[in-house]
């Protein structure tokens, strides 16, 4: 009856009051599917090759779009003329700039793109015209038609040439001249910090540029219907965000489109931005009411880019000769490219994290991002804190070796206790750091080889944290991040929807054993529905390492919604209380009397026939962030990670090659949902990481160093499998309340220490130095020149450019009795 | 257009197709079979393999024109009897998928290498799949997963190792 079918939702208070506490069924002692190696919901399509990427798709009379790209770093464009790619025999239309003049991008601060350049042109690769023909030949021969005139603006292609050049700028909204963004933040007094040291030491760090590389190439489809509906399907990691941007610059209703995000083909933070490509599909679909496709070419992924930061560093730490660090000061410079993309956020990343896993008292954090004529930089995994990261686990390693510290008794010293609230009021939770680094320590037999393997071979220790989702959303909104609709079908089955986007990391997986677990059933009985935004609730989407949080604990509530509801009928039906029920094996059951039971399908068909149909939602958001400072929404999260990574490496002076036979790695996970699933993303994480420490880089060619030098797989180079390295991987699992059933982050962590865990090998076994990565068989041939002949055995940069910097932003620190606010007036330094 | 016929997966086709096409595009746009993918075009990471008379080659450097008379296998041709193949099973178990993109590739590079050495070594396993990227998984569950189908496929009883699937 109408009158007693309700709804359970978190906006509806009084009937979440009537429902029995969920604490009143019982809980099995062992979870029957949470920890388990399953296999991932998804694994027979992908191993069928059934899984429909977005280039598998295509459509009756579909179109191919090609985008014509400036040939120039920086200039004026003056006139495109289309007229001769018009008329090409299967061109049915052609755009350019003006067509979509409303700017676009992912930050709110940084609405920086246009679909097709307007006034000017910023990288060699950046989109002037988009072409849309029957046949890809066709739209390619029109690209060769079109006639752009550009008048060359001097171009910048480092970070410090966009220090030394305010003019002309790349984008009038800079902080300042070909600064995008700049940062000061102190909290406490780091100069009387570092004054109370027993030791001060300074060192300089580059990190340069790589890029996601994902195989599959981004694509996307557009269709256009009659009825004024836009869908786009679209190797994207955030649909969402892709659902904004297009209403946005097509001035459509959001409610008119549709964007299914297609699974995609690796992302690692390289499909998050949404992009040019996508949005001229879609207006070519509109504009021929025909579907339109585009699949970029690998050279126009590496244009695509939004890769590692080229990043400098400046560290200036001072310790007690225990180790106790007294006061740190940091500074990073990231080359950001053409393009706002995240980079606000990714500079507010190379200076948020550093105080998670050891204890730094009073930190002072100084970043810069440039504007400079080249791809646009972005999120890629680790999402500007693998920079810092390698530069404070090098820094540690030196200061270590001058104190006479073993590098892991240094760090076991000076962990941030769990529980506590940094310097930077970033609240950490569980914290499981030390019982990684006893792990990798004892399994890599580190103490019977640190200074004493022969010369040539070595092992370097490192550490590391990372977030499990960012506490704030990307623009300002007070809903949740993420949600979850469930539908228990009579047959007994159950649908799960949700707006996550799987991009082989097995989020639609981790849906699936949660809402197993709570209601008892194999997870293969359940159908996942996702990455849909005319199906699914919201997700912000796969980044930040916040699916299985976000995501987990929506599901988590949705299933024990549907839990009670049935165990509410069930019960009355079997004439046992609720606080008796179980659910275990596809059935609901008095724990005390197993036979006295029914069906999942049974106690489904109970509840539907009282209350209509079934169906619950979930929905999480993260916990309100400690700091209130301008700059306090980066490095908050429900969450942190930990890693400890040792690596042993050879390295052949003859050649400088560095090779890594092994590395040893412990994640702190919290709790694994699937074991086998973060048994993959540690050892994913180890070989990209492996990558960027040794041989990936974004690098330019020319004069002026904006042509990108190696614009395809075979020149990029990355790990293949004579590279790879064994990996050792130990799983700490210190269950931190915040995550579904203990479970935190493990996409990303474990990169982080692999760059500074080698850098530290490198000198353990040959005593240089190589402060930048990738450390490539020509720097540890210098530095090893440089030792030969008594100079310093050390490669990496020597300086840090003057830069602008505001005055500092002053926050006390919780110790010191702040608030997490700035003080705003000018306070001379507390003694 | 150009006509040829061929044998692909097993059964005989007759297909045409403007005759610049590749094996890679034949494939993919006049057969329907997207199991096989891309990554480059340019043969640089063995995203497109198939096995060409049971050789693996990288079917974006092949033109569909010299593939007539030929024997052609993809992935759409493993699972037999709505059974998946034993490589399918172990790449499936480990987590040898990850995204799934290059998974087709590295399976039929590997049915190639167990049809050839049955019991291959780590080494000889790296050896076969080097020609192959994989971004997600760093090949760890791919050696692993080759290894245990090889033991099956061989008749022994073989399940994964603890560490594998747990770690330590």
């Amino acid at each position: 009856m109408a009158d007693k079918r309700r709804t359970v939702g978190r906006s509806d208070s009084r009937t979440e009051k009537r429902l029995p506490s969920d604490s009143q069924t019982v809980r099995l002692s062992e979870h029957r599917v949470v920890g388990k190696a399953l296999r991932k919901v998804d694994a027979v399509a992908k191993v069928t090759g059934a899984t429909r990427f977005a280039d598998d798709l295509a459509f009756p009379r579909m179109l191919y779009c090609r985008l014509l790209r400036s040939t120039q770093p920086h200039a004026r464009i003056v006139s495109i003329d289309v007229t001769a790619a018009k008329q090409l025999d299967g061109v049915q239309a052609v755009l350019t700039g003006p067509d979509l003049p409303i700017p676009f991008g992912i930050l709110p601060v940084s609405q920086d793109e246009h679909t097709l350049c307007v006034e000017k042109v910023r990288f060699i690769g950046d989109p002037v015209a988009a072409v849309a023909a029957t046949t890809e030949e066709t739209a390619t021969a029109a690209l060769d038609l079109i006639k752009v005139v550009y008048e060359p603006l001097k171009s910048f292609d480092s970070a410090e040439a966009a220090v030394a050049h305010p003019e002309p700028q790349i984008h009038d909204y800079a902080d300042s001249g070909n600064l995008h963004k700049l940062i000061n933040l102190e909290f406490g007094d780091v100069e009387a910090g570092i004054g109370e040291a027993d030791l001060v030491r300074e060192d300089l760090f580059f990190f340069e540029g790589s890029t996601h590389l994902p195989m599959e190439q981004h694509a996307a489809v557009a269709t256009w219907s009659p009825d004024g509906k836009l869908t786009l399907w679209t190797s994207t990691q955030t649909p969402h965000y892709v659902h904004r941007a297009l209403a946005k610059v097509l001035e459509l209703p959001a409610a008119r489109i549709r964007v299914i995000a297609t699974p995609n083909g690796g992302g690692f933070g390289g499909k998050s931005d949404p992009f040019n490509h996508e949005i001229a599909v879609a207006k070519l679909a509109m504009i021929t009411g025909r579907p339109v496709k585009i699949t970029l070419t690998r050279e126009e992924v590496f244009y695509c880019h939004r890769g590692r930061h080229p990043t400098l560093m400046w560290v200036r730490t001072g310790v007690k000769r225990d180790g106790t660090i007294t006061g740190m000061h940091f500074r990073s410079l990231l080359d950001g490219g053409a393009y706002g993309s995240y980079g606000v956020a990714s500079t507010y990343y190379t200076g948020a994290l550093q105080t998670v896993t050891y204890n730094v008292p009073r930190y002072h954090f100084q970043g810069a991002r440039a504007f400079t004529n080249k791809a646009p930089c972005g999120p890629k995994r680790g999402h500007g804190t693998p920079q810092p990261r390698f530069a404070l686990e090098v820094h540690l390693d030196k200061i270590a070796e001058q104190l006479g510290i073993d590098p892991a008794e240094l760090r076991l010293k000076t962990l941030v206790p769990p529980n506590s609230l940094t310097a930077n009021y970033l609240r950490v939770g569980s914290m499981g750091l030390g019982k990684c680094i006893a792990k990798v320590v004892e399994g890599s037999e580190w103490k019977k080889k640190f200074r004493k393997l022969p010369e040539g071979r070595g092992v370097g220790l490192a550490c590391s944290s990372y977030i499990s989702g960012a506490g704030l959303p990307i623009y300002w909104n007070n809903m949740p991040h993420s949600g979850v609709q469930l539908k228990c079908d009579r047959g007994g089955g159950v649908t799960v929807f949700c707006g996550s986007t799987e991009i082989g990391q097995g989020s639609d997986s981790i849906l699936a054993y949660i809402v197993a677990e709570v209601l008892g059933i194999d997870p293969f009985d359940i159908a996942v529905v996702t990455a849909d935004t005319d199906l699914t609730p919201v997700d912000l989407g796969s980044y930040s390492s916040r699916v299985t949080l976000m995501t987990g604990n929506a599901a988590l509530q949705a299933a024990e919604r549907a839990r009670q509801i049935l165990a509410l009928h069930a019960g009355k039906k079997l004439e046992v209380p609720v606080e008796r029920l179980t659910f275990a094996d596809g059935r609901v059951f008095d724990a005390k009397d197993r036979k006295r039971g029914m069906t999942f399908a049974e106690a489904i068909q109970l509840a539907e026939a009282a209350e209509g149909t079934v169906g619950t939602v979930g929905s999480y958001t993260p916990p309100m962030s400690a700091g209130k400072y301008r700059g306090a929404g980066v490095g908050p999260s429900p969450a942190y990670s930990y890693s400890a990574c040792v690596a042993e490496v050879n390295v052949d002076p003859e050649t400088g090659i560095v090779r890594v036979p092994t590395i040893w790695i412990a994640h702190d996970v919290g709790r694994s949902i699937n074991a086998a699933s973060v048994i993959g993303q540690v050892e994913g994480s180890i070989y990209m990481g492996l990558g960027e420490a040794l041989m990936e880089e974004m690098t330019y060619r020319g004069d002026l160093k904006v042509v990108h030098k190696i614009p395809s797989l075979l020149e990029y180079k990355s790990p293949t499998t004579l590279e790879m390295c064994d990996v050792v991987t130990y799983l700490v699992e210190d269950p931190d309340p915040n995550g579904p059933f203990g479970a935190k982050e493990v996409g990303q962590g474990p990169l982080l220490p692999v760059m500074p865990a080698v850098a530290n090998a490198v000198y353990d076994a040959v005593g240089v130095r190589v402060d930048e990565v990738p450390i490539t068989p020509e720097k540890v041939l210098k530095a090893l020149r440089g030792k030969g002949k008594g100079e310093a055995a050390r490669f990496g940069p020597t300086s840090f450019p003057d830069i602008p910097w505001p005055e500092p932003m002053r926050v006390p620190t919780p110790w010191e009795g702040g608030d997490g606010k700035a003080v705003t007036a000018k306070v001379s330094p507390a003694v | 257009m150009a006509t040829i016929t061929f044998e692909v997966n097993g059964e005989r086709e007759e297909v045409a197709f403007a005759p610049h096409k590749t094996l890679l595009e034949v494939l993919r746009e006049d057969l329907g079979l997207t199991g096989t993918k891309h990554g480059c075009e340019l043969g640089e990471c063995g995203t497109c393999t198939v096995l060409l008379d049971g050789t693996p080659v990288l079917s974006c450097l092949v033109l569909g024109l010299a593939c007539a008379g030929h024997a052609v296998r993809t992935v759409e041709a493993m699972a037999q009897g709505g059974k998946l193949h034993p490589l399918q099973e172990t790449f499936a178990d480990l987590g040898a998928a990850q995204c799934g993109y290059c998974t087709p590739a590295f399976l039929l590079a590997a049915e190639a290498l167990l049809a050839a050495n049955p019991k291959p070594t780590r080494d000889e396993i790296k050896d076969a799949l080097a020609g192959n990227l994989c971004r997600c998984t760093g090949y760890i569950k791919i050696y692993e997963a080759v290894e245990l189908a090889a033991a099956r496929m061989r008749g022994e009883s073989a399940e994964p190792t603890r560490e594998s699937l747990y770690g330590r």
